[in-house]
Formats: structure tokens, C-alpha cells, sequence
């Protein structure tokens, strides 16, 4: 059940995150940070089929994990959540067509080595 | 807006939103998880698992993870995924130490190795810039 939830965790947070940084580019920079302005950038963004696409997986991303952090320490649950970044950084570069460096590709690595580590 | 001046004031609202992100998110995260231990576990249906979203802690968590979301999508509508989602994970590094100091789980010496290579990491990353060169943007 644990190892279930951290599957279902990582599989809908990469789906999630994907989705809503490609929302959020589609919808442009956010740069007026005035009640009316964001108000007005909201009701946009509940339209946009990929903030809803990762809205629906956060969702799932949010009770895998409340379910697993109450069957598991918080230690190991929220930590198993960086699993994630290997393939968000592949499919940021793939999908999203950033310019992933070394620097960024070996920073991923180290932190899902750091979990690795951190599950023990 | 110069470049150089565009450019300075994209990294002060990169890093003050990223601080937003990953501070909302540890706070959200420790509030969360307290709550969640205190009910203990909910059950496996999902009108149990809203049930506990009204316990004090829980909702308190909740609102959190809100600022969280709407700080990280607005950082997300200039940054890139590959630059946010290794910065952020900072907070991972300071959950562990809330886990000790606050809930007072234990930290093995893998555990501490783990968070040097996430804290490694994310220095690496933030060298970068936040915005891909060169790449469209709508």
C-alpha cells in the first residue's frame, strides 16, 4: 500500500507540474499583482485546459499523499515526493522545450540521489 | 524597461516568489501531517478522506498548500519547470528538520547524507537562469 501511494504520489505530481507550467507559459507572465489583476488572471485560468488537466492531478497528487502521511512518517513520505524530478526534467525538456544545461541535469540527479539517501 | 533593469527585477521576483513557494509549502506540509497523525488514519473513501480536511490543523495546512499553489503557478508563468522544481526542493531539506525539531522523528546519518546531496543540488541549479534562453514564450 505504502510503495502503491508513492507510485501514484510521483506519477500525478510529474503530471501535474508538466501541465501547469505548460498552462502557466501559455497563459504569459504574471506581473501585475493587484487584487483586480489576479482576480481577472484566475477567472483565465480556470478556463485553460491544461491548469485544469493539472488541477484534476494535483488533486490525486494531494489525497495519495495525505493517505500516505498518515500511514508514514512525514521524513519518509514528503521526501519520496522528489522522485519526481528526474522525469519532470526530462519531459521540461522534451515537452516543454527548455534549455536543460548540465548544471540543471546534474542538480536533478543529486536530488534524486538525495532521496534515495533520505528513504533509508 | 532596459534589459539589465528587466532582467534584475526578474530575479528579485524569482527568489522572493520561490522563498513564498517553498515556505508555504513546508508550513503547509508540517501542518498537514500533524493534523493527519492526530485523527489518525481516515479510512480509504474519498468522503472520509474531505471529512478530515475539517480538522482544525488539516485546514489550517490546507490553506497553506493554497498560497502555495497560486505562489507556484505565478512563478511558473515566467521560470522554467527544470529551474523551479530543484530550487523548491530546498523545502524538502527544511521538512526534514521540522520532522526532527518539531515532530521529533529521527534523522539517520543516510538521512543527512540525503539532504547534503538535495541541498548540493539545489545550489548547482540556482546558478542558473531561471528563464531559458532563446526559447518562445506566448
Amino acid at each position: 500500500m505504502k510503495w502503491f501511494l508513492v507510485f501514484l504520489l510521483v506519477a500525478a505530481t510529474t503530471a501535474g507540474d508538466v501541465f501547469r507550467s505548460m498552462g502557466m507559459k501559455h497563459h504569459g507572465e504574471i506581473d501585475d499583482f493587484r487584487p483586480g489583476a489576479i482576480g481577472k488572471a484566475l477567472g483565465m485560468l480556470v478556463k485553460n485546459r491544461y491548469v485544469i488537466i493539472s488541477t484534476l492531478s494535483m488533486a490525486v497528487s494531494f489525497f495519495s499523499f495525505i493517505k500516505l502521511v498518515a500511514i508514514a512518517p512525514m521524513s519518509f513520505a514528503v521526501p519520496m515526493s522528489a522522485a519526481t524530478f528526474i522525469p519532470e526534467t526530462i519531459l521540461a525538456r522534451v515537452l516543454l522545450k527548455e534549455t536543460v544545461n548540465w548544471q540543471r541535469w546534474t542538480g536533478a540527479l543529486l536530488i534524486a540521489a538525495g532521496v534515495v539517501f533520505i528513504s533509508q | 524597461m532596459p534589459a539589465t533593469s528587466r532582467n534584475a527585477n526578474l530575479r528579485f521576483r524569482t527568489r522572493l516568489f520561490t522563498a513564498i513557494v517553498v515556505l508555504s509549502n513546508v508550513a503547509g506540509n508540517s501542518l498537514l501531517t500533524h493534523g493527519m497523525q492526530k485523527l489518525g488514519d481516515p479510512g480509504n473513501t474519498p468522503l472520509a478522506l474531505i471529512g478530515a480536511l475539517f480538522h482544525p490543523f488539516v485546514a489550517a495546512g490546507v490553506a497553506l498548500l493554497i498560497v502555495w499553489t497560486l505562489s507556484h503557478m505565478a512563478l511558473l508563468s515566467w521560470a522554467d519547470l527544470s529551474y523551479v522544481m530543484p530550487v523548491t526542493a530546498i523545502g524538502y531539506v527544511l521538512t526534514a528538520f521540522s520532522g526532527r525539531f518539531i515532530l521529533g522523528e529521527e534523522i539517520s546519518v543516510y538521512r543527512w547524507t540525503g539532504i547534503g546531496l538535495i541541498t548540493l543540488g539545489v545550489m548547482l541549479v540556482s546558478r542558473t537562469n531561471p528563464v531559458s534562453a532563446g526559447e518562445s514564450r506566448t
